[in-house]
């Protein structure tokens, strides 16, 4: 193709070039197929399921929404960038150890959402729980055990806070 | 739900995921997420019209885009011009006619996705359009020409059971409509196919169902001898029945083989909702002769699905719709009329509930009525006309399975009901949630019941197999079977399995691919029963041959010998050694395959055992409606399900529950619209799907009468869980309204009007 861009984009704290892109290229497609990130999912590329949700300066946002070329100079973070150690949070544990995870498709969006209704909100309640991921679209699990992971992590916070 | 953790992850544990470590991590490889060296992208080119003539395609301006390397069309296709699951009748692109919105003229490889969507929009398909026929009932009259070489009727099968001129006091009949659901599946459609260096051969990666049937079919349309196909899971963001036809299969393996390239094709949302079957809309009437205390007399009814342009499993799902015309009810007499047809419409297959979700959707309407005309109530007229086992059923067929339904529908009753809504309720607890209007003032609760019975496994004489092979060394087992795993948790069952058979405790499985045989496919809630089985099979004989081991070394009948924790012990003597030193410097490997008990076909009449098993379960939901803006909300479903024996509660309690949420969708929202075979919603912002904030209250209870001829004791759960969930939603939104509704998904015009 022509029209062939270059440019840096900042995520998960380091930089990385991205060179001969098209230019209508999406943050989601640049993660996926340019980064070697495909932690964030494309189950709709419209901006309804969240499954590619990522941070872009701490937003939650949908990366299927957002070109690649407008997100220079922001602080980007995908679900890779989330423990860089290789060892879980609180939250990818709540996951595992709640059974929240079925195929999976959904997850890393989910955490991601997770992580940010937390951050924003130490101890939201049910209806604000629900709200906060009702962006986040599940097929298997129906959301129940979901929901039974975001609350495993908000009481351990608690008990280790007090 | 408390789970309770057990020490060992063994059958009855809440063993946890092997792959949820990855998939939290986003690490875990999807099909979606594979790549190849020197990679080229795939695409397809779709009629946009439901049924036209093929004049013309031409190509010239496709090959002409820099990047493109192939182009391909029917012309192109080396061996079998069509496939299909039943019957082979839908073409791997389209000839001389297409059938339906979507379907497949061409497909291009390119060197990247929007290289591959310039290539597709330069190929001009000059078309003549025709008029579609898209009413079903115009396939049943031969009104019109056969849209197809097949002919318009798929299959018709009657049932004509005992005393058809039976008739007694009360009778109540209703015409039902059930609208067509989409799978949804996360992860969409999508293979990367890696031809063989001598061009001979190819392996494909693929997120499936059945990875040996997908090969069957593929080697066919390649003209490939089977063992050159090699077949891969791709890593699957769920299925649900959608990926039991092929879809890009044939399309991707020859443009790689066409180009001597690895070849990624991908759908995108829009195109997944083209390039896969859907739950069939149907029509049922039914008409139920009762006598004055409720008890079922005689049923009459008569079945329409439409099965789209292509047959795909319409005739399968036909069979289970008919032969589940009496729910899980005693019923004496029968005349049953069921079609599944051809019509311009999208194909229709596969989903979850297969044929019995419209079944129950009618069964349950009728329940309801009879409940009404009777004057008894609708628990209890459906405890007075219950199935138990070793009744007959309509089709002459014993009930064989452990039928716990009595259980199933008392313990419902039993559960709480959910508070009364509070006087000034949150806005996200309205109907309608956020930002909507809903008026507390308007708001008017309803209950509803709906109760089923499902058949296990596939029916009609076929011998879907499972194949499973299982390997100790050392302490260690490693497992090997082609099951596809696409969120249902084989994948942490089958080592749990192994664990309690063989005392180990570290179980790891190898890659899921064609280089074992067949595991049939991940439907029909039969994956814990036959691969389940096979798995417990091979690791059984395995046992054998270790105590034979053992037995030799220590001068013992090895019949003395069991598994007790995690050691071998001499059962009447004082040998105990751990299953890890017993298989020290020690290798077995066997495999085994596991078959249900034979089926027959269903004679001109319907009668025959065709039925494997049965599951059953019972459903009370619990609405809140605005009826003034016809908006509803879910509040609380309960349910008690018939599961044999729990070999991971977890594991179930996920299927119950996401199960739910699936039927919820079908209840209130999920409806693909399709008018003159155009389909009008195919995105995630105009088709709904029930989100955190719809989902409901759910109580579960787990009812377990292990089944003597599962094995394990255990029954499939998956479908269970999403068929009368519906019609239990929909008889409480009777029940608010007074409304006589008789068709799914209720739309808000449905209520207010
Ligand atoms: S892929 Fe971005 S919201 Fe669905
Ligand atoms: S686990 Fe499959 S979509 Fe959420």
């Amino acid at each position: 193709m022509s029209e062939l861009e270059h440019y840096t984009l900042t995520i998960n704290g380091e930089d990385r070039h991205v060179s001969d892109a098209w230019i209508g290229e999406s943050l989601l497609y640049v993660l996926r197929e340019r980064l070697g990130l495909p932690g964030s999912k494309g189950a709709c590329e419209q901006g309804e399921c969240g499954s590619c949700t990522v941070y872009v300066d701490n937003a939650a946002v949908c990366s299927c929404l957002i070109m690649a070329a407008t997100a220079v100079g922001t602080q980007i973070a995908t679900v890779e960038g989330l423990n860089q150690d290789g060892s879980l949070t609180d939250v990818q544990q709540a996951f595992v150890s709640e059974g929240a995870v079925q195929c999976g498709f959904c997850t890393p969006g989910l955490v991601m959402a997770v992580h940010h209704l937390l951050d924003h909100n130490e101890t939201p309640n049910e209806q604000e729980i629900k709200e906060a991921l009702s962006g986040n679209i599940c097929r298997c699990t129906g959301y129940g055990r979901i929901f039974a992971a975001v609350d495993s992590v908000i009481s351990i916070r608690k008990s280790t806070a007090s | 739900m408390t789970i309770t953790k057990t020490q060992r992850d063994i059958l009855g544990s809440s063993a946890l995921r092997p792959d949820g470590v990855s998939k939290v991590q986003g690490d875990f490889a999807f099909s979606s997420d594979l790549h190849a060296e020197n990679m080229l992208w795939g695409a397809t080119l779709r009629s946009p019209h439901p049924y036209a003539r093929i004049i013309s395609i031409d190509l010239s301006g496709a090959w002409k885009i820099a990047g493109v390397e192939c182009v391909i069309t029917a012309e192109d296709v080396p061996g079998q011009l069509t496939y299909g699951l039943i019957s082979e009748d839908q073409p791997v692109f389209a000839k001389d006619f297409v059938r339906y919105m979507g379907e497949p003229v061409a497909a291009v490889a390119a060197d990247h996705p929007e290289t591959c969507r310039r290539a597709l929009a330069a190929i001009v398909v000059v078309y003549e359009v025709l008029t579609p026929l898209t009413n079903p009932e115009h396939a049943i009259d031969e009104a019109r020409e056969p849209i197809h070489p097949d002919g318009n009727i798929i299959r018709r099968q009657q049932i004509i059971h005992g005393d058809v001129n039976a008739t007694a006091p009360i009778v109540v009949e209703g015409t039902y409509d059930i609208g067509m659901q989409d799978q949804a599946f996360l992860g969409t459609e999508s293979a990367l196919a890696i031809p063989d260096h001598d061009g001979a051969g190819i392996e494909v990666f693929v997120a499936t169902q059945w990875l040996h049937e997908d090969r069957k079919q593929m080697a066919k349309c390649l003209a490939l001898p089977e063992e050159k196909v090699r077949l891969v899971l791709g890593g699957v963001g769920g299925a649900f029945g959608a990926r039991e036809d092929i879809s890009l299969q044939v399309h991707t393996a020859l443009l790689a083989m066409r180009t001597s390239r690895p070849v990624k094709m991908q759908y995108g949302r829009e195109e997944s909702f083209f390039g896969h079957v859907h739950r069939h809309p149907a029509q049922i009437w039914m008409r139920h002769h009762a006598n004055t205390d409720g008890r079922i007399v005689k049923i009459e009814a008569r079945f329409v699905f439409d099965g789209g342009a292509y047959s795909s499993t319409s005739s399968a799902v036909l069979i289970n719709g008919v032969t589940h015309t009496q729910g899980p009810y005693q019923c004496p007499n029968a005349i049953v009329d069921g079609y599944a047809v051809r019509t311009n419409n999208p194909p229709c297959g596969a989903m979850r509930g297969f044929g019995v979700v419209q079944a129950c959707f009618a069964h349950e309407g009728q329940m309801d009525k009879l409940a009404v005309a009777t004057g008894i109530d609708e628990v209890e007229i459906r405890l007075r006309n219950i199935i138990h086992t070793g009744d007959t059923m309509i089709t002459g067929q014993v009930l064989e399975s452990v039928a716990p339904l009595e259980r199933c529908i008392r313990e419902t009753a039993a559960m709480p009901l959910p508070r009364e809504m509070e006087a000034h309720p949150h806005e996200l607890d309205l109907p309608g949630g956020s930002g909507r209007t809903a008026d507390r003032r308007n708001i008017v609760r309803g209950i509803g019941w709906g109760v089923s019975m499902k058949n296990l496994m596939y029916s009609e004489g076929f011998d879907d197999y499972s194949t499973a092979r299982c390997t100790l060394t050392n302490g260690s087992v490693e497992l090997k079977f082609a099951t596809s795993e696409v969120g249902q948790g084989f994948v942490t069952l089958a080592p749990q399995i192994a664990r309690s058979v063989l005392g180990v405790d570290n179980v790891t499985y190898d890659t899921i691919d064609t280089q074992i045989g067949s595991a049939g496919s991940t439907s029909a809630s039969r994956q814990t029963w036959m691969s389940g089985g096979a798995v417990d099979g091979a690791c059984r004989m395995v046992r054998e041959r270790l105590f034979e081991h053992v037995g030799a070394l220590h001068g013992i009948d090895p019949l003395r010998l069991a598994i007790d924790d995690t050691d071998v012990v001499d059962t009447i003597g004082s040998l105990r050694i751990t299953v890890q030193e017993a298989s020290t410097n020690f290798t077995v490997s066997e495999t085994f395959e596991y078959h249900h008990r034979p089926t027959q076909d269903l004679d001109d009449n319907g009668q025959g055992n065709c039925h494997v098993a049965f599951a059953f379960v019972a459903h009370r939901a619990v609405v809140d409606v605005d009826v003034e803006l016809g908006l509803v909300k879910v509040v609380q479903i309960a349910t008690a399900q018939d599961v044999g024996r729990v070999l991971n509660p977890m594991s179930v309690i996920g299927q119950i529950e996401g199960g739910i949420a699936q039927g919820l969708g079908l209840a209130v929202m999920e409806e693909i619209i399709v008018t003159n075979g155009i389909v009008r919603n195919p995105s995630f912002t105009d088709y709904l799907l029930p989100t955190a904030l719809d989902a409901p209250q759910v109580l579960i209870s787990m009812i377990e009468e292990p089944d003597p001829q599962a094995p394990m004791g255990a029954k499939g759960v998956g479908e269970a869980p999403c068929i009368s969930v519906t019609p239990a939603i929909v008889a409480a939104i009777r029940n608010a309204t007074g409304k006589s509704i008789d068709r799914c998904p209720v739309r808000p015009q449905d209520i207010c009007f």
